[in-house]
């Protein structure tokens, strides 16, 4: 670890002041302190954001959802209305790592979570995320966990997050607070592609906070849910995963909200499964036919070719889970 | 002798030392607190084969706190006398790892410095510091595409021929992937230079082979040599080396004339010790349409490093388990640029049984036999390994217990035929054996005037609860409680005994034990019987047994007094006995070995690739059990341990420059609880009274056999897919 400054705001202005300054905000710390064992991560000064009251979960006007940055992962899967309205974040949030971590660990921290790639974990190993141009020791590497969606050949790495997942097929959008004010960022532009530069994750500004995250109303009876597979009961990261929300009115889908985990780069929204689903009455071939389209584009690695047909498969069990039959 | 009541042996007790244990007062090797102490931080070389051509250390040298960075470049000359394999080594054959001694290196990972701070922070900083530059080699690490070693071979009978005229013929191939320790507790070491003589606090099943290792390795006389380990928080194999480690705490704590603490970092773990190897298994079986074994033709590759040669017991089950009129077996190391592995719990039979127990299965599907029966069929009447009998082999009755105890008869013998939801259910079952091992043990037994004793032995106790079983036989041998029992082990000035592995721990330091403690209470009741003060005085002493510390008359209980009136009246301050245990030498009479039938019940979501363990169940024939409570704990932690290996654990290396990609507990998989659900052991009542005087067979290697094997033909009733490689993952069975 190398050496830092630590200080402890509590409020936002003070926050802001020291982000603008350099400072990298901390939270749960269950993944910054990690990286900065690992010496993954090295930053000069830490600002601890744990006092700023951005602990709140509310629901809109509008009947959607707004989750405070700092809302533990916990406490969030527990709320009751994020139970009763959106159940895919709780189950995802629920699937996610360890009750410790989950703990410690805020809404704003897991969306901002680095890869699990273990190239990039280990210093002494080529990687362009943490050192541009440096080259992707992943791409002809072991990368059986690696992604097979919104890849380049600079970078492979999927994003780790399960509620991401959910953020990402609900539609949310980020609340976002910088020096120049307030701004809103919709939840698919905020996680960038690796493209040429794998370095760059997210579309903060420097010095910007996250202050919540907030899910969009949408149209009840709603049934949503998460599916999760991994090679171990708990405590690991997706192999595939699938966010899944249906609208459906007189026997027919009205609304369909898709993302996978697990395989791709950044959380993957499915909108050709969406349209697939959208007007057409749930069945078992429906869902076949609709999670046929879960892998299109993708380009498989060495060692995870396998998750071509398991995300299929994903999206289809997941499909039914949430929409019935068979 | 009258034999003693048995109060504590084959008692449920809780672990003498738990209450230490849950409320941290038991101190692991890093734990232990040495005034002045500093710490040390490795460097690790990033390359898998080549030479150092520079070391900068100018920047971790100029971090406060930074005391010494040690490399080849400044390393004192060490003379690394010779410490082959012994009774007091288990270094494997070839030319260990001589720490900083010259410019090579030979795999990823290797040390090539070490940094010495006042603080470990300081020293972890320092070391991310230090800038070491190399002429770096392709390594290889590719145990399919590397030269192996000359073969170790044996045969018997003609096994081609009997394959070429067997009615029934498999030709199958199995890999096992490298599989790591991963015990809770880091590796860590100690180390405190008084003049020229050296104490280590260590984490080792070893004291005496890290003794000799460092005495081997500075040229000091073995006794100026003292290594403490009175806790070890797992171990599974990984503590049975003296490793390089070790010596680098104690090089720099006699370059820095300062105590040294160096623990391992997690990733260290997995190249600054041993492994259980991977393997490449061809197996040919030939049998007759009733499923009598013809003949087995082994063929096994695994791995080993470029400087030893580790092998480990991978044939003994291909000989011995099931009556094989012709098997030949070809085992071949192959040397890689890796580091030296090393036995992990169960070695070498735990893989064997694998592939030889998985075939088994699949020529009962073949003949549409039910396993059980195939291998009743093929019961040896002796070890035909060696012609001996068996001392007791009861592996028919660990069938018959298994199979009504886990409801084996609810078993389709049809895969595919037993569907809940999205998940197919199968059953499976194996049979394993472990070698009984035993060496030479000793014990110092000294009952003292207030009617307590004290028992010491060098040995160890990595988590099988050796303080509480080992209390269990003196308490009982000396006629005590179990709380005047003061049970000692892991120091070097304890009288020796051998590695805490192997399962030989019980057998051999528990019989010397015995010995010791039977020597005590025999010195007493002369005592007693010779006195005429005594209540006993010119009794039998065949007639006197000791019960709460207090002798008496075995048939009339009021007749007798206490240790203490006895030794305080005859001016005693103590009673003392060296015990002592040896195997028998020379040619044994017997065949000797544990054996057990595992069960296992799988769920597997075949669209999704998924195995879900839902029960197990093991029945053993391990001889006597001196603690069901601990034995309970080794054959639960067994099954896990083999859960993992069957489905999850894997080290992976990336051989385009030898690094282990997944040396942490993150991208390592083994079980958690939530994967582990309904474990279940039974032990076959009985003694073995062949094998040594407590009649134990060992237990902790042979709960390990069999698992993966169980697993992976449940998976085959299940689904009907044949994996014949481990771990078991989705992308195999999708």
């Amino acid at each position: 670890m190398h050496p830092f400054d630590y200080t402890r705001v509590s409020d936002t202005r003070e926050a802001l002041n020291a982000g603008r300054r350099g400072g990298r905000y901390i939270a749960g710390g269950t993944t910054l302190v990690d990286l900065m064992r690992e010496t993954v991560e090295r930053p000069g000064a830490l600002v601890d954001i744990s006092d700023l009251p951005l602990r709140e979960v509310t629901v809109t006007e509008r009947g959607g959802l707004h989750i405070g940055a700092l809302v533990r992962m916990a406490e969030a899967a527990a709320h009751p209305k994020v139970r009763t309205l959106y159940p895919v974040i709780s189950e995802a949030l629920e699937l996610s790592a360890s009750a410790q971590l989950r703990n410690m660990a805020t809404i704003g921290g897991n969306i901002m979570q680095r890869t699990r790639c273990t190239y990039f974990r280990d210093v002494t190993a080529d990687c362009n995320k943490r050192e541009p141009g440096a080259g992707c020791a992943a791409l002809h590497g072991y990368n059986r966990t690696h992604a097979i969606l919104g890849t380049s050949d600079h970078c492979v790495a999927t994003h780790p997050s399960d509620v991401a997942v959910a953020f990402a097929a609900l539609e949310a959008t980020v609340h976002v607070l910088g020096p120049d004010g307030e701004r809103t960022v919709p939840f698919a532009d905020f996680l960038l592609l690796p493209g040429h530069t794998p370095h760059r994750e997210h579309a903060l500004r420097n010095g910007e906070l996250i202050t919540a995250v907030e899910i969009p109303a949408l149209p009840r009876p709603l049934r949503s849910g998460y599916l999760k597979v991994r090679d171990r009961q708990s405590y690991e990261f997706a192999l595939t995963s699938a966010a899944v929300a249906l609208h459906v009115r007189g026997g027919v889908i009205r609304e369909a909200k898709v993302a996978v985990g697990g395989v791709g780069t950044v959380p993957w929204k499915l909108p050709a499964v969406e349209r697939h689903l959208v007007g057409e009455r749930p069945s078992d071939a429906l869902w076949e036919a609709a999670a046929s389209r879960a892998a299109d584009g993708a380009r498989p690695l060495a060692h995870n070719r396998f998750k071509l047909e398991l995300l299929q498969r994903t999206v289809e069990r997941q499909l039914r889970i949430v929409g019935g039959t068979k | 002798m009258s034999p003693q009541p048995q109060a504590a042996v084959g008692a449920p007790l809780s672990r003498v030392d738990g209450r230490l244990k849950v409320t941290g007062k038991a101190k692991y090797a890093a734990e232990h607190n040495v005034d002045g102490a500093v710490h040390a931080v490795i460097v690790d070389a990033t390359i898998g084969r080549g030479r150092i051509t520079s070391i900068d250390t100018r920047a971790a040298l100029a971090q406060p706190g930074v005391l010494r960075v040690i490399s080849h470049r400044n390393a004192p000359k060490l003379p690394y006398r010779d410490n082959a394999m012994s009774n007091k080594s288990n270094n494997p054959p070839g030319r260990r790892l001589r720490v900083f001694q010259d410019d090579r290196v030979l795999f990823h990972g290797q040390p090539v410095a070490v940094v010495i701070a006042t603080t470990l922070e300081a020293a972890q900083h320092g070391a991310s510091l230090v800038k070491v530059h190399y002429d770096a080699a392709p390594p290889s690490t590719e145990l399919t595409k590397a030269k192996a070693d000359k073969p170790t071979k044996y045969a018997r009978g003609d096994a081609e021929a009997g394959l070429r005229n067997a009615a029934v013929r498999m030709d199958l191939t199995y890999s096992m992937a490298r599989n790591h320790h991963n015990a809770m507790e880091p590796h860590a070491t100690i180390a405190r230079w008084t003049g020229d003589k050296l104490t280590v606090w260590d984490k080792t099943q070893w004291v005496l082979g890290t003794q000799t290792e460092i005495a081997a390795a500075f040229g000091l006389p073995q006794d100026d040599v003292r290594v403490i380990s009175p806790f070890v928080g797992g171990g599974f194999g990984s503590g049975l080396r003296g490793w390089p480690h070790v010596i680098i705490a104690a090089l720099a704590a006699r370059v820095t004339k300062r105590p040294v603490k160096l623990v391992l970092s997690r990733k260290q773990q997995y190249f600054g010790t041993g492994f259980r190897p991977a393997y490449e298994y061809r197996l040919r079986v030939g049998s007759d349409r009733h499923g009598r074994l013809a003949a087995m033709a082994h063929e096994l590759d695994a791995e080993t490093s470029s400087y030893e040669t580790f092998t480990e017991g991978v044939l003994p089950p291909g000989q011995m388990l099931y009556s094989t009129p012709n098997v030949q077996q070809t085992y071949r190391t192959v040397p890689l640029d890796v580091n030296t592995p090393i036995w992990m719990r169960g070695p070498g039979f735990a893989t064997a049984s694998f592939v030889i127990e998985s075939a088994m299965d699949e020529l009962a599907h073949k003949l549409d036999l039910d396993p059980i029966e195939l291998r009743r069929r093929n019961e040896p009447d002796e070890d035909q390994s060696s012609g001996r009998p068996f001392s007791t082999r009861r592996l028919r009755e660990c069938y018959s217990v298994g199979a009504r105890e886990f409801g084996w008869h609810r078993r389709n013998a049809k895969p595919r035929s037993r569907r809940e939801g999205d998940w197919l259910i199968g059953m499976g079952m194996a049979a394993g054996v472990y070698d009984t091992a035993r060496m030479p043990a000793q014990a110092r037994v000294r009952l003292d005037a207030d009617g307590t004793a004290v028992v010491e032995t060098a040995s160890s106790d990595m988590g099988p609860g050796t303080y509480t079983s080992q209390t269990q036989v003196a308490a009982d041998a000396l006629g005590l409680t179990m709380r005047t029992v003061d049970f000692r082990l892991g120091d070097s000035l304890f009288p020796p005994t051998p590695p805490h592995g192997g399962s030989m721990t019980m057998a051999s330091v528990g019989s010397a034990v015995l010995d010791g403690c039977n020597q005590v209470r025999r010195q007493a009741i002369k005592l007693a019987v010779e006195d005429k003060e005594s209540p006993l005085y010119g009794v039998d002493a065949n007639d006197i047994v000791v019960r709460g510390g207090r002798l008496h008359l075995k048939n009339n209980p009021t007749r007798g007094e206490k240790y203490q009136q006895l030794l305080s009246r005859n001016n005693r301050t103590h009673l003392e006995a060296q015990g002592s245990f040896a195997p028998p030498s020379g040619t044994q009479r017997y065949s000797f070995y544990a054996y057990n039938a595992t069960f296992a019940e799988v769920a597997v979501d075949a669209t999704l690739g998924l195995v879900r363990v839902r029960r197990m169940l093991g029945v053993y024939d391990a001889g006597r059990i001196i603690s069901p409570t601990l034995a309970d704990s080794q054959a639960i932690g067994a099954m896990v341990g083999g859960i993992g290996t069957a489905l999850l654990e894997h080290t992976v290396t990336d051989h385009r420059d030898g690094r282990i990609v997944n040396a942490n507990l993150a991208d390592y998989l083994v079980p958690v609880n939530a994967d582990v659900p309904d474990l279940k052991a039974i032990y076959l009542d009985g003694e073995d009274r062949e094998a040594d005087p407590l009649g134990v067979k060992g237990l902790g290697e042979v709960v390990m056999i069999g698992v993966a094997p169980a697993i992976a033909n449940a998976v085959f009733n299940a689904t009907g897919r044949r994996i014949r490689q481990l771990p078991i993952t989705a992308e195999a069975l999708l």
